[in-house]
């Protein structure tokens, strides 16, 4: 049966969820169709807000998000979730299970949690992280909480995909100095230290709060620190309430309109450039340029900055 | 890229032995695929409604406590109910042979027994999934 | 010259001697659980093995030889074979049979809506009822299962966890209508909850409340049914989900020390509980491994409990277990092999010194066991006692260069977990951070791989295959008529007894529970009210909250 994705976004358009998920997938996979997909869904995108749940393995991130989306339902506001978790290296297989920890939504029609793998991007979000919080967007969720994994460097993307960045810590010692080292202080608008129940909480918290105190206020606002313990739903109400207030905030200065205008401009330089990239590398018989090069390279007659200038010149650039 | 196949693993029924469907679940991820884990105790609901939010293209049920006959065959009815039949279902654990056959004619399409190895699972789903008309999408 | 020495110089003279013709099989010389195995065992490798210190007389300190003076020629270890199915009245018979052929204790199995706390008309028990084991959900249903059962002289083991407390209240009902007072009876409930969160995974509430309930267990007890084991501390099931044997040793005295240290803590005197604590351990299929785990674990047990937690009295010291053979190691394939694979499981655990035992039945792994496949299990550990031979002399195994190594081996495996554990903070938190459930996963993977690739044999399942087998033993059905009986059951006893009773009786409990008191005389006047099962972990699971598992792999 060849996909017709005109009936599938028909029902997508119904607010069928079988459809959604479909169209997920294809976005994921960046089928053939999904430029259209996205391209139609544009319209009616622009809605949700979305909150990045970020922070290192095992420190409550599931838990915490099952709870506050629970606390969104009961502002009848629709929450779509997707939670990233990182692709094996050695196989490109994943095991995805955040899930587990979110089973007082998974049967709520007001809630869809989708499972993504990060598939070789290398941010702490998969690949189509943003395209597929689009077509949540798109369906018609107030709400998008995006959970991903963030301990190193070069796992902190989440801060440029969500409006409201909320980094979850545990007492433990050494993870708040962790934090810092890898970079969570910068991004993170709202800091939860999970697990308060332990021991060590308060000394975690008081450490996070001075190393606070010397990040400058960024448009009126001061990254709180907050306590919780999410096994049991404690401090849930409080997080729910800043992240709120973080959103309110965003929305009445303007700063979210701004960020969605930089995103619209960034995405079209973004196709621009592929597509300029493309058409100049095929109009030009690059790949065989660059062959040819490599062989002179290899051979000792060229460097690779001598070659780039070869085949600049040779297709007249 | 090639396209992932997705796969849930789920454990219907009350009972706690995880250990088989662990080790399935770690050994299609070793053999690639993206494997989405419902964690224990899972009511026939809550696995349809997990299969049709992430898109999976198998569901793999392990089930040890005896009440195979009640609830794989409602998860295959509650999937036709939203209209998902394009999924391949598939099921493991303590289920006799008289009642496998019975589960075939159900929709679960293979019964998966103790001591069986997880590469035969893996490429009995990869075989399914080529000729699937799920590949092409 | 050291003799160690001389004995070191004469096997290396073999070693050169042997060394053309030495060539060895194409196999993989380790235990079960991955650990090398080497081709000849001296004295050099008990070299700073002390007699007296590290393996003593039986009944003494630290009972590395056993924990009674006599062993088995006093008695024999009790054979307890666990089961049950479908309703109390079909269990009930099942009982009488197994009594009339010559068993000496009841082990119950409990069907798997009464071990997560649900009532058999919960929409969760669909389809459960009865499957793996006999469906209990109120006093009503205990009554049935122990008619004709005198409670005063047969003791019984209960296999249930989370909800521990509600069946040893209805146990303690039933006496009481037998005439039987509470202090005459003798058995064990499991109810060791951390090797739920650890591996068998069936909990209800989570850590601490449940650490709580079984402090009320112990304290009640200790002063009402002195002859109870108020904690069968397991091994079994943390084997079954894939460890090693280290693993199994080193998390199941982990746990203990876990309880002895909650015991303290909640102000209970250590020499009034520890003797009544219990454990369980699995019997898996290698046989010198597994007869060391057992003397390794008595071992380390006595120490700490004398050393680190300063008990006085040699009972407390005493580490009593119970053994079943491993369920894991059965294989679907040629069933009737597994009379075999038992029967040697169940030799190791007997020259480990077990306490009482339970051997599987061929058919584990199709079905639950028919009566025949319950019998032959049963005439396995008979013809081990009064056939065998090896009931007549005590820790027949003490001395061989490999097994006295192979305990000391797995003693210090056992403690490098231990300070591992320490470091973490313990046990809960250990939990916690999933670091058991992965030791456990990840062994259970590796061994996987292993089959797969044919580095471990399994006969019947990677060798020496039958194609297109025909299974040829008899299988129990059950029928599915038993869950319409029992929701029947249960649905009528809500009619006839006295609501008004129960719920004044659950709402006491519920406060109860909320404050510091201990909780086990409202769970007695509950069960007597004839409050369900499913109604009493309700409450509780108001104040207590659930459990949910963290996906470790
Ligand atoms: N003690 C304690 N444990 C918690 C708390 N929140 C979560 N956990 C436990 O931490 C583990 C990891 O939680 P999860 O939500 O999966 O963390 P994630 O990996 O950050 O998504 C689970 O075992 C939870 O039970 C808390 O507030 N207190
Ligand atoms: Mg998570």
């Amino acid at each position: 049966m060849p996909l017709d994705v005109q009936t599938l976004l028909k029902r997508f358009r119904e607010g069928d969820r079988v459809a959604l998920s479909r169209v997920i997938s294809l976005v994921e996979n960046d089928h053939p169709s999904s430029p259209v997909i996205l391209d139609t869904l544009y319209p009616f995108t622009g809605k949700a807000l979305r909150v990045g749940v970020t922070g290192p393995p095992g420190a409550g991130k599931s838990t915490l998000v099952d709870h506050v989306a629970a606390r969104m339902r009961t502002d009848s506001q629709k929450v779509g979730i997707v939670a990233v978790d990182p692709t094996s290296p050695f196989s490109g297989g994943a095991l995805l299970g955040d899930r587990v920890r979110m089973s007082s939504v998974n049967l709520d029609d007001g809630v869809f949690i989708r499972s993504m793998a990060s598939r070789g991007s290398s941010g702490g979000l998969a690949w189509k992280t943003f395209e597929v919080c689009e077509v949540l967007d798109a369906f018609g969720v107030d709400r998008i909480i995006v959970e991903t994994v963030g301990v190193g460097q070069g796992e902190l993307e989440i801060a440029d995909e969500a409006h409201s960045t909320v980094v979850v810590l545990v007492p433990e010692s050494g993870d708040g100095v962790q934090a810092m080292k890898a970079g969570l202080m910068e991004i993170g608008d709202i800091f939860v230290i999970n697990k308060s129940d332990r021991e060590s909480a308060d000394t975690a918290r008081r450490m996070l709060d001075s190393a606070l105190e010397l990040k400058p206020v960024k448009n009126g606002w001061r990254p709180p620190v907050l306590s919780t313990v999410a096994l049991k739903g404690e401090g849930v109400e409080e997080l729910h309430r800043k992240i709120e207030e973080h959103l309110r905030l965003l929305v009445t200065s303007g700063s979210i309109q701004h960020r969605r205008m930089e995103g619209v401009r960034a995405k079209i330089v973004e196709i621009l450039r592929n597509r300029i990239i493309q058409s100049a590398w095929e109009r030009n018989k690059l790949g065989r340029l660059i062959d040819a090069e490599v062989v002179s390279v290899m051979a000792g007659g060229s460097t690779p900055y001598k070659s780039a200038a070869e085949i600049l010149r040779k297709t007249g650039q | 890229m090639e396209r992932k196949v997705r796969v849930l693993v789920a454990k219907p029924g009350l009972d706690g032995h995880d250990r088989g469907a662990k080790v399935v679940a770690s050994a299609l991820r070793d053999a690639g695929m993206e494997v989405i884990y419902t964690g224990l105790h899972q009511t026939p609901e809550m696995i349809v409604e997990a299969a049709v939010q992430e898109d999976v293209d198998v569901v793999g049920l392990s089930i040890l406590s005896g009440a195979h006959m009640t609830l794989l065959p409602r998860v295959v009815q509650l999937l036709r109910e939203k209209g998902v039949d394009d999924v391949l279902v598939v099921g493991g654990g303590i289920i006799p042979e008289a009642d496998a056959e019975e589960l075939a004619s159900a929709g679960i399409a293979r019964i998966f027994g103790p001591g069986c190895p997880t590469s035969e699972i893996a490429s009995y789903i990869k075989d399914w999934f080529e000729t699937s008309e799920r590949a092409g999408v | 010259m050291s003799d160690c020495e001389k004995i070191r110089e004469a096997g290396a003279k073999w070693r050169e001697r042997l060394r053309p013709s030495a060539t060895e099989r194409d196999a993989l010389f380790e235990t079960i659980s991955g650990e090398p195995v080497r081709d000849l065992y001296t004295p050099c490798d008990v070299e700073g093995l002390d007699y007296e210190r590290d393996l003593g007389f039986p009944g003494q300190f630290p009972f590395t030889r056993g924990i009674r003076n006599n062993m088995y020629r006093g008695r024999l270890w009790t054979m307890r074979q666990f089961s049950g199915f479908g309703t109390a009245m079909d269990t009930n018979k099942r009982y009488h049979f197994l009594l009339d052929r010559g068993q000496t204790g009841l082990s119950v199995a409990f069907h798997m809506p009464t071990i997560m706390g649900y009532d058999s008309d919960h929409p969760r028990s669909l389809g459960e009822v009865g499957r793996c084991g006999v469906a209990i959900d109120s006093l009503e249903d205990m009554e049935v299962l122990f008619d004709r059962i005198p409670l005063d002289r047969v003791s019984t083991s209960m296999t249930i966890n989370a909800p521990a407390s509600i069946l040893l209240a209805f146990y303690i009902c039933v006496a009481e209508k037998q005439g039987v007072s509470s202090d005459k009876i003798s058995g064990t409930i499991q109810n060791d909850i951390l090797k739920e969160y650890i591996a068998q995974k069936t909990w209800i509430f989570p850590p601490e409340p449940s650490m709580r309930i079984i402090t009320d267990i112990m304290g009640f007890c200790v002063d009402h049914v002195p002859r109870w084991n108020t904690i069968s501390i397991s091994g079994y099931h943390i084997r079954e989900a894939g460890s090693t044997a280290a693993q199994e040793l080193a998390f199941t005295l982990a746990d203990g020390f876990a309880y002895v240290e909650a015991g303290i803590k909640a102000g209970l005197d250590v020499d009034r509980f520890a003797p009544r604590l219990s454990f369980f351990f699995n019997a898996h299929l290698d046989f010198f491994e597994e007869t060391a785990k057992y003397r390794a674990a008595r071992r380390i047990w006595a120490r700490e409990m004398k050393e680190k937690y300063k008990a006085k009295k040699p009972e407390s010291w005493l580490l009593r277990f119970h053994t079943q053979t491993a369920g894991c190691s059965l294989t679907a394939q040629q069933p009737e092999n597994n009379i075999v694979r038992t029967a040697y499981e169940a030799l190791s655990a007997v020259l480990g010194g077990t306490q009482s035992l339970h051997t599987n039945s061929m058919d584990e792994t199709l079905a639950l066991p028919s009566e025949k496949a319950a019998q032959i299990a049963l005439r396995t550990q008979q013809i081990i006692a009064c056939e065998s031979g090896v009931a007549n002399t005590i820790d027949p195994l003490a001395g061989s260069y490999f097994v006295e190594a192979l305990t000391e081996r797995l003693e210090k495996e056992a403690y490098d977990y231990f300070d591992k554990i320490e470091s973490m903070g313990g046990v809960v938190k250990a939990i916690d951070r999933g670091f058991f459930q992965k030791e456990i996963a990840d062994a259970a993977y590796e061994y996987q791989k292993k089959i797969e690739q044919k580095k471990a044999i399994v006969v019947g399942v990677n060798e020496y295959v039958i194609e297109d087998e025909e299974i040829e033993i008899p299988i129990l059905k059950i029928d599915p008529e038993v869950e319409r009986i029992q929701v029947g059951r249960v649905r009528a006893l809500r009619e006839k007894r006295d609501n008004g009773l129960v719920k004044t009786r659950l709402e006491a409990l519920k406060k109860a529970a909320a404050g510091p008191d201990n909780l086990m005389p409202l769970i007695l006047e509950a069960a007597r009210a004839y409050a369900t099962l499913g109604e009493i972990i309700q409450v509780l699971k108001e104040v207590f909250g659930e459990y949910k598992e963290r996906p470790i792999f």
